[in-house]
């Protein structure tokens, strides 16, 4: 199993030909308090780079973006309910949502941690 | 983030805020902290329960004295300033000639005039309006030397009471000299967060000083501007630039309490054949409050639509409400969808949701009236 980061500030982690799909504790930092997550029903087809996900701060909306090409295997129904939980654990339990890769090569232009580490430090 | 290769302009209190944890952002030419290390969320419902301190040095306030200046300052508003006796103070709204709101402010009678308070994004066009409309009847002295702090929530009373005695006995809206903890300071019972609270003005000089006395009371914790935009939204208090504009009247805002009796008797304010009419005839559109039915915020800028798909109006203000445990929202509808309780939809990412005009505020304001 392997992790890979966006530019978006999203994780994939990345099982057989599932991917699990969530936010960086760096996106965390900038939204602050989570209020409100929208997540993707099972079955909805998504394109890499469609909006799969909301997450709302006090302050803001922000989407999530598709990293991958596939279908939605199943959405975090326990974040929908609890926003905050995304909080306490935003590369675990505060996943998003699991996505069956149509195309695992989409993985290919993905960061690794010590790029992704570079790129908000940068 | 501005791309603005200009520096900011930063408050008195900027390298305590640095110390402090805050995150500074850009707003209306300054850097503000628009939140410290505990977050809005805490920030929010620290002050609901306790106290927090604001920085609104950013904000404009001046003298405008002389023996005409309630005249020449009344010529501009449409509020009753000679019935206001001194040391009491009144919001009001600079109008255009079309009854269009230019800004909002505060205005305090003291000896000699009025002290005046008004939004940073608007201060250098209202102090040129004023100066322009009422410099040969009064002076306008910008006050550019002092500082803006906050004090609100429910525990702000007795704290300024005990680190100025004098303050004890002062209801909402009033004004007074005090001194706190020696430091000269101007403190008017208001605020713009639904809570009891004061706004002091402070020489910049003696700003840190009085920030650091205030922040060591016990229950007294720093917010920024994302907890005073929920806390203003959840009180129904209106933000210039999004729920008021040049494009809006004070009746269309349902503000219609700030044009005052005599006022309206006389008119002699800007706009007043506009407003008067609207008075007498209504509008077409008002400003209401909008409670989501589900747990989607609806941000500035969201349609309104009727239950049959037609576009009514739109949020001007909207998010989540810390108090309330939910969205909150502010906006204009047509005005047969302006009674309480009646049903509209929110279109928010293409979809619309369930919510429901209501009376504001969302959470029971905390002023102290005697």
């Amino acid at each position: 199993m392997s992790i890979k980061y966006t530019d978006d500030h999203e994780w994939i982690s990345v099982d057989g030909d599932v991917a699990t799909v969530g936010i960086t504790d760096h996106a965390l930092e900038q939204l602050g308090d989570l209020v409100f997550v929208e997540v993707p029903e099972a079955g909805r087809a998504l394109t890499k780079g469609d909006e799969a996900a909301v997450v709302e701060s006090v302050k803001a909306a922000s989407e999530v973006y598709a990293p991958v090409t596939g279908e939605v295997v199943e959405g975090n129904s326990a974040i929908a309910d609890d926003p905050a939980a995304v909080s306490g654990d935003p590369a675990g339990n505060g996943w998003f949502f699991k996505i069956k890769m149509s195309d695992a090569s989409e993985l290919d232009g993905l960061m690794d941690e010590d790029a992704y580490k570079a790129h908000i430090d940068a | 983030m501005s791309d603005d290769p200009e520096k900011p302009l930063t408050t008195p209190l900027d390298a305590l805020h640095r110390q402090l944890g805050a995150k500074m952002v850009p707003f209306a030419g300054y850097a503000m902290p628009v939140q410290y290390p505990a977050g809005i969320l805490k920030e929010h419902l620290h002050t609901r329960e306790k106290a927090s301190l604001f920085d609104v040095s950013h904000m404009g306030q001046a003298f405008l004295k002389g023996d005409q200046a309630i005249e020449a300052f009344e010529s501009l508003v449409p509020g009753d300033y000679l019935i206001l006796v001194e040391g009491k103070t009144r919001y009001t709204v600079l109008l255009n000639d079309q009854g269009g709101i230019l800004d909002d402010l505060m205005a305090t009678r003291i000896p000699g005039g009025l002290y005046l308070v008004v939004n940073a994004a608007c201060k250098a066009q209202d102090f040129a309006h004023i100066q322009t409309y009422t410099e040969d009847k009064a002076e306008l002295d910008v006050l550019t030397d002092r500082a803006l702090l906050a004090i609100q929530g429910p525990k702000a009373g007795e704290i300024i009471a005990r680190l100025a005695p004098d303050t004890a006995d002062m209801t909402f809206m009033t004004f007074k000299e005090v001194k706190i903890s020696g430091i000269p300071c101007f403190a008017t019972r208001s605020g713009y967060t639904g809570e009891d609270g004061f706004e002091i003005s402070v020489a910049a000089n003696q700003a840190v000083e009085l920030a650091k006395i205030l922040l060591n009371e016990p229950d007294v914790e720093p917010a920024g501007l994302g907890a005073r935009d929920s806390l203003r939204l959840e009180a129904g208090l209106c933000l210039y630039g999004h729920d008021i504009t040049t494009a809006t009247t004070p009746i269309e805002a349902d503000i219609k309490w700030a044009v005052n009796k005599r006022r309206r008797a006389e008119g002699g304010f800007p706009g007043a054949d506009v407003i008067l009419d609207q008075l007498a005839n209504g509008t077409d559109r008002t400003r209401v409050g909008i409670l989501p039915q589900g747990r989607a915020p609806a941000r500035e800028g969201t349609e309104i639509q009727d239950l049959d798909g037609n576009v009514i109006g739109s949020v001007t203000s909207g998010g989540y409400g810390p108090s309330v445990g939910g969205p909150v929202a502010m906006g204009y509808v047509k005005t047969d969808f302006a009674a309480p309780d009646t049903s509209i939809n929110l279109i928010v990412r293409n979809k619309p949701l369930a919510a429901k005009v209501v009376k504001m505020p969302f959470t029971k304001k905390t002023y102290k009236t005697k």
